[in-house]
């Protein structure tokens, strides 16, 4: 497999890694999940890792630069269903993934992903009502 | 002359005053501890390790006792000695079965050898003794630390409970010292537990941690961190006056934990992050 692919569900896009990244692949997606956020127009992105058994220290980097770009495209990114040996294993190399939301599975981080943009969805109107008004 | 021609002629000519003067030697010394061990078990393991010793010399090699000859021998001693660190015996105590054969033995070279031969019967036979001596000062040494890794590995099992409280929540009482081993246990546990009971609160219960160096609150830290990741919130609880003093002192940084003072607190915390209120219903009384 040489692209994972990313899935459109309303205004989040889903990512489901279910092999284990190598370098190029975990390149790869950040390319892709950068160009589709932006074409879409996605406010939200889960990455759901729960199939993914081992990480090292640049898959973890790229992981938290996913993150980080999202933000930058302000698309919230929340990472589920992480293995508690990738947890540990991340921590002991010291990438604590800061910034990113985490949730224990798709279903928690889709509940995360809708809280957020309900929250944002009602600033955003108060905000757009306030100078028309 | 190969040296040591007088061992094996004493010791298979014994006529069993050998095995009494040497338990009169055992019996005299202070080493000897009647309260661990019986006098007949003693005279037993004498009188086996007699038999052992005279066959292993019939072969004639005093160079080494790790030759499959002295293969008796080494069983028989580490049987017993690893049955004298079971049961409290000081290393020295162990040793002393072995030397205390030296006097009885020496005593009955020197009346057989010629004054010329004593001093290389009496090297030889002093030489494999020691040898004896030090292996099973050894493997004595060795089942008090098999004792030590058994007891450290059982206080490391039965340290770590991980308890449900509510849907959702769970809790892990931490108890003792807290060191790399011991947290990586209280680590891999909690999030297991945290996948299996799709927590999404945690609660650390630090009130049986004696002291909280930087460390220990690294470890916790850690652990606060891992959970974080596989998306459980983490509370630190059971903080107690002193530790708080001591890691403000140290410089810990907890600002991103949310710490409590009592493990009701935490629960409360826990419950209300979790969508629960607790309510009292009024007494009926």
């Amino acid at each position: 497999m040489d692209r994972i692919p990313i899935l459109k569900m309303g205004r989040f896009l889903l990512v489901t890694i279910q092999v284990d990244m190598h370098d190029r692949l975990a390149l790869t997606l950040q390319d892709d999940l950068t160009e589709r956020i932006v074409k879409e127009g996605a406010r939200g992105v889960l990455i759901d890792i729960s199939s993914l058994e081992i990480v090292d220290s640049f898959i973890g980097r790229v992981l938290g630069n996913i993150a980080a770009m999202s933000r930058v495209l302000d698309a919230k990114t929340v990472v589920t269903g992480m293995q508690p040996a990738v947890a540990i294993t991340l921590v002991e190399l010291g990438l604590t993934l800061p910034g990113v939301r985490t949730a224990l599975n798709v279903e928690r981080g889709m509940e995360l992903l809708q809280g957020e943009l309900d929250r944002e969805g009602l600033a955003t109107v108060e905000a757009d009502a306030d100078p028309q008004g | 002359m190969p040296d040591g021609t007088l061992l094996p002629a004493v010791l298979a000519e014994d006529d069993g005053r050998l095995l009494d003067d040497w338990m009169r030697e055992q019996l005299a010394s202070a080493s000897v501890r009647r309260d661990l061990m019986s006098e007949t078990e003693l005279r037993q393991q004498s009188a086996e390790f007699l038999g052992a010793f005279g066959l292993a010399v019939q072969t004639g090699n005093f160079r080494s006792v790790d030759g499959p000859e002295w293969a008796p021998v080494r069983d028989l001693l580490a049987s017993v000695s690893r049955s004298r660190a079971l049961q409290g015996f000081s290393p020295s105590d162990t040793a002393y079965f072995i030397f205390s054969l030296k006097q009885p033995l020496f005593t009955r070279l020197a009346a057989r050898a010629t004054p010329e031969q004593l001093a290389s019967e009496a090297w030889t036979a002093s030489t494999v003794l020691d040898r004896l001596g030090l292996y099973i000062t050894e493997v004595f040494q060795k089942s008090r630390e098999e004792v030590i890794a058994r007891q450290q590995e059982e206080l490391m099992e039965l340290s770590t409970p991980v308890v449900k409280v509510w849907e959702g929540v769970v809790a892990v009482p931490l108890i003792g010292t807290l060191d790399s081993a011991r947290t990586q246990v209280v680590m891999e546990n909690l999030l297991a537990r945290i996948v299996e009971y799709g927590a999404s609160v945690a609660i650390i219960d630090i009130t049986g941690v004696p002291t909280v160096d930087t460390l220990v609150a690294q470890h916790l830290i850690k652990t606060v961190a891992a959970a974080r990741l596989m998306g459980a919130e983490c509370i630190i609880s059971g903080i107690r006056p002193q530790i708080a003093q001591t890691i403000v002192h140290l410089g810990v940084v907890l600002e991103n934990v949310t710490t409590k003072a009592s493990l009701a607190d935490a629960i409360l915390v826990a419950l209300r992050a979790t969508g629960y209120t607790v309510t009292r219903i009024a007494s009926r009384s």
